[in-house]
């Protein structure tokens, strides 16, 4: 496989009418056809949950496979702020076309002009699917549906469910799911985890899956196979993903030569609760949603920051005089209102400058007094309250603050044990989502034939960056509306092709290399937990490919994780046994694909030479400290073949006949 | 802070349990699932089988974690999934019991793990609205009043987590149950198959093995999302009415 042509299966004709002509003249599979078909499922999170739901109800026989116990935990449960959807019911001037300008360049120009604008086309639909199955979404007195703006876009076309969107989104795709396997439609594994894919002659045609209650492997095959398993932000061990995210199911695709497409793009969310001590298990966002009132800052010298993190000072305590409004000062048009790439690098420089405010010195304060003061102010004068005091001043703006953030203050203060209304919040940029992933065509399939991957698990819509609530419209977009269209084009040729068997060469083949991958980890009995190797790959990847990166550091950095590696594969130590319920040897195998997507993702970096998105690297960056994107040279998709020496890069060359090229500016 | 642990240990579900007890040393910032982690690298460094116990967002909202603390579902925190709860509601010295829920219908798996199957069961029964991909009327089309769509809201919350199961003496699932009944049976689009619906997942209820309630209000102190009792008496209403419904 030394050079794999990598067509982006784009159907011609104009951008706006490009996939309604499509949806128009491509193949279909009949009614009595479909009952002929198997497809897999392998995750129930949106993506997952509603393809699966969807291809049901269109008559295909839907085998869908979680690791969880139900498919209502997948991580798509913690999403908070909300979704987007072009649907300008605030007549404020949305449109299809404006979202999906906003994603492109949101996205640094490293996307497919043609997935995106797909995406900003069905994104109304999705809105409309959600309500009709009960998704209770905010509303307005008049009844109708309400919105709000998410970061740095102009317009006002995020619907949400209070700061529970996810969940309320991810419900009432489980309730379709769920009327799906009432049915028969649906065969619903859970507690299965897929260990590797099974191809036969070159198409994907099953998988191998470990009953996780019995430690049973099993053989599952169908005429294709969908992935919708989720982003791989836990590499990084801390990230805001659930505990149990992953990237095994991608990866071990990838093994099977599937391609790994912009690793490197991930993205940092600069407002999270920082780490407190070593046992950390993982981080915790505060919503987006509180830069529209907190003030970043950190004080000016030196000396206050060290009195501040050994406690001899509070925030408090600093004279106006004495804070850097950083953000502010660097940033004037948007202040504390930049995009979250900008800000988090911008925390970075001030607590690398010595300026942080925690213990570990990593911390900055998103202070909300002056809001509070603002508000309070506000509502004595609606009150007609003449010359209120301080202190009633005080507790009125409080009052506002928390019908706006409630939830969130609670939350902070139940983790911390700190008064966010007293003092000001401290927060840390902490990995939060992958843009990176399996590399698909227009139709969402992988280079492998009848192999599919939608939702976080894929790289095709947001580049190099991605906009705040975009990702659970990607999810649900990927999977109600293209993929049960985009699946009829592999499957329409295989009509004629009877129930795949699973008792051939090839799943014999499949199953004993992932019982021999299994025996293998059992047997090293060495004496280092496979957390404790977790924790120290996951701090290589943040030191080395985190907020800023560097040639030498990522050199360094490859190299630290191939040693970690052998040394994983000498000393690892797995309690228990394979045939049984073992969450031990479920990270073990986890951890272990990590530590090769970990190298690929220093690859990808180094690759790079320019800063666009999520990715920075220091040597490319104007006098002022500001990305430095090369489009000359790198308007690719790169796409990684793995290799156990070096991992192979092949390119898809992006074009743009719809945007301008321009530089993202916030000053 | 120096915590003994009294800890529910059970190989396999046919296997006989036992509480065992454990040292270990944690610091108040920490989680209650952090602090359990700390016992795991304690067990694991000396070659012993770690505790099983279940969790995946440590953010009090995937329903995954599910310890009985102290005897009490998600331990003494209200509103707080065990995740949520952090070390600084203990003290130095505190000796502290971990069990997993108990209830017929939820039985163990291995140490603090359940099988919680049978909530996935009840939802299938009912627990949905029949509409397909590509059939939903424009979003707008039928406005809701906001305190409608509110109340729904507060009844969707529900994690799923069966703390509610956990507390009851009977082990009843009527929580969970109404919470569903009531977050679809309060919405318009969810009122067409509403009678069907009640029906149909109480039976399902009732064949898991769930028990009766008996109003003891239990469930509605120990959930950590705050579900209200009041949705069983909105389930109770419709449950009679799908009888003399069917009767008619
Ligand atoms: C704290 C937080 C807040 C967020 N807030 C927002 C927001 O407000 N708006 C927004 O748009 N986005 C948000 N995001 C991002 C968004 O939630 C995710 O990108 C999205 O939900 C991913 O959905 P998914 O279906 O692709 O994957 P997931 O929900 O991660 O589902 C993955 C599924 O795959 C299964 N699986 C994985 N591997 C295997 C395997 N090997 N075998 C079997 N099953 C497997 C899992 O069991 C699960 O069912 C947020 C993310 C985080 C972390
Ligand atoms: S009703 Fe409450 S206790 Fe019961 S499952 Fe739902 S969230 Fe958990
Ligand atoms: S781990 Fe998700 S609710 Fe506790």
């Amino acid at each position: 496989m030394s050079s794999i042509d990598l067509k982006s299966n784009t159907p011609e004709g104009p951008l706006k009418t490009k996939w309604s002509e499509y949806k128009g003249t491509m193949n279909l599979v009949a009614p009595n056809n479909k009952r002929r078909i198997e497809v897999i499922v392998v995750g129930t999170g949106l993506a997952g949950a509603s393809a699966a739901a969807t291809l049901g109800e269109l008559g295909y026989n839907v085998k869908a496979f979680t690791f969880h116990d139900s498919p209502r935990r997948a991580h798509s449960i913690a999403a908070q702020g909300g979704i987007n959807a072009a649907k300008n019911y605030q007549n404020d001037g949305d449109s299809t076309y404006r979202l999906f300008y906003d994603t492109i360049k949101g996205g640094d120009y490293r996307s497919r002009e043609s997935n995106v604008y797909r995406l900003a086309e069905v994104s109304a639909s999705i809105i409309d699917q959600c309500v009709a199955q009960g998704v209770p979404f905010a509303r307005e007195y008049g009844g109708l549906l309400a919105n709000r703006s998410f970061g740095g876009v102009q317009v006002s076309r995020t619907f949400y469910a209070r700061g529970q969107t996810g969940q309320q989104l991810l419900i009432g795709a489980y309730q379709a799911l769920s009327r799906q396997i009432s049915t028969g439609q649906v065969k619903m594994y859970n507690r299965h985890e897929m260990l590797d894919l099974v191809k036969v002659d070159g198409k994907a045609r099953g998988i191998i899956t470990r009953n996780l209650l019995t430690g049973k492997l099993e053989r599952h095959a169908a005429h294709c196979v969908v992935l919708a398993t989720g982003g791989y932000g836990n590499v990084f061990y801390l990230s805001t993903n659930a505990m149990n995210s992953n990237v095994s199911a991608a990866w071990r695709s990838v093994r099977r030569g599937a391609l790994m497409a912009n690793p490197c793009f991930t993205q940092i969310h600069p407002t999270c609760i920082p780490v407190s001590g070593e046992y950390q298990s993982k981080l915790t966002l505060m919503s987006e949603s509180l830069r529209n009132d907190g003030r970043v800052w950190v004080p000016k010298t030196e000396e206050d920051a060290i009195a501040i993190r050994e406690g001899r000072k509070k925030g408090n305590d600093i004279a106006e005089e004495d804070r850097d409004y950083y953000l502010e000062r660097r940033y004037p048009a948007f202040g504390n209102l930049v995009p979250r790439d900008v800000a988090s690098r911008a925390a970075k420089t001030a607590c690398d400058e010595g300026k942080g405010v925690s213990p570990t010195g990593l911390a900055v304060f998103l202070d909300f007094a002056s809001a509070i003061e603002r508000y309070g102010k506000a509502a004595a004068h609606s009150k007609n309250i003449s010359n209120p005091s301080q202190k009633k001043i005080l507790e009125l703006g409080e009052s506002v603050v928390s019908q706006k953030y409630g939830n969130l203050f609670e939350m902070y203060e139940k983790i911390t044990g700190e008064d966010p209304y007293k003092n000001p919040m401290k927060i840390y940029p902490a990995v939060h989502y992958t843009m990176g992933g399996v590399w698909v065509d227009y139709n969402l399939q992988t280079n492998i034939p009848g192999l599919f991957a939608l939702g976080e698990a894929n790289f095709s819509d947001h580049g190099a960056n991605r906009l705040g609530a975009s990702a659970l419209m990607q999810g649900l977009a990927d999977g109600y509306f293209v993929i049960p269209y985009t699946i009829g084009q592999f499957l329409s040729k295989e009509i004629r092709t009877p129930m795949i068997s699973d008792q051939t060469a090839e799943f014999d083949a499949a199953e004993k290399a992932v019982q021999d991958r299994i025996d293998n980890l059992m047997n090293i009995q060495g004496n280092q937990s496979v957390e404790s190797f977790h924790r120290r790959l996951g701090k290589i990847m943040w030191e080395y490919c985190g907020m800023s990166r560097s040639a030498e550091g990522l050199k360094k950095g490859r190299q630290m994780i191939r040693d970690l590696r052998d040394e994983f594969y000498k000393d690892v130590f797995i309690p228990g046994s394979a045939n049984e319920f073992n969450p031990e040897l479920e990270k073990a195998t986890k951890v272990a694909d990590f530590l090769e997507l970990g190298e690929v993702m220093m690859c990808d970096a180094l690759d790079r030479n320019e800063s666009c998105g999520g990715h920075f690297r220091e040597e490319y960056q104007t006098p002022e400290g500001e990305a430095l994107r090369n489009d000359a040279d790198y308007t690719y998709v790169s796409a990684w073949e793995w290799n156990d020496k070096d991992p192979i890069l092949h390119k898809e060359d992006l074009e743009f006949k719809n945007v301008e090229l321009k530089t993202r500016s916030y000053k | 802070m120096k915590l003994k642990l009294k800890i529910w240990r059970q190989p396999s579900s046919e296997a006989r349990g036992r509480l065992e007890s454990y040292i270990v040393e944690a610091n108040e910032h920490m989680s209650f699932l952090e602090m359990m982690d700390v016992l795991n690298e304690q067990l694991i460094a000396e070659k012993k089988e770690p505790v099983a116990f279940e969790h995946d967002c440590r953010e009090g909202i995937c329903g995954t974690c599910n310890m009985v603390i102290n005897g009490r579902p998600h331990g003494p925190q209200r509103g707080t999934t065990t995740c949520q709860l952090h070390m600084r509601h203990f003290n130095d010295g505190d000796v502290i019991t971990v069990e997993p829920w108990r209830a017929k219908a939820f039985p163990v798996i291995k140490d603090l793990v359940v099988d919680r199957s049978g909530f996935d069961r009840i939802i299938q029964a009912g627990g949905y609205i029949s509409v397909n991909t590509g059939q939903a009327p424009d979003g707008n089309s039928i406005p809701i009043e906001k305190d409608t769509a509110s109340e729904a809201f507060d009844a969707a919350t529900c994690i799923g987590c069966g703390a509610c199961v956990a507390a009851c003496p009977n082990g009843s699932a009527m929580l969970f149950t109404s919470a569903k009944v009531a977050h679809l049976g309060k919405l318009p689009q969810g009122k067409v198959e509403h009678v069907a619906r009640v029906k149909n997942m109480v039976d399902q209820m009732d064949e898991e093995g769930f028990g009766n309630c008996s109003n003891t209000g239990a469930c509605e102190v120990e959930c950590p999302k705050e579900i209200s009792i009041e949705n069983i008496a909105m389930l109770n209403r419709s449950y009679m009415a799908s009888i003399f419904g069917a009767n008619k």
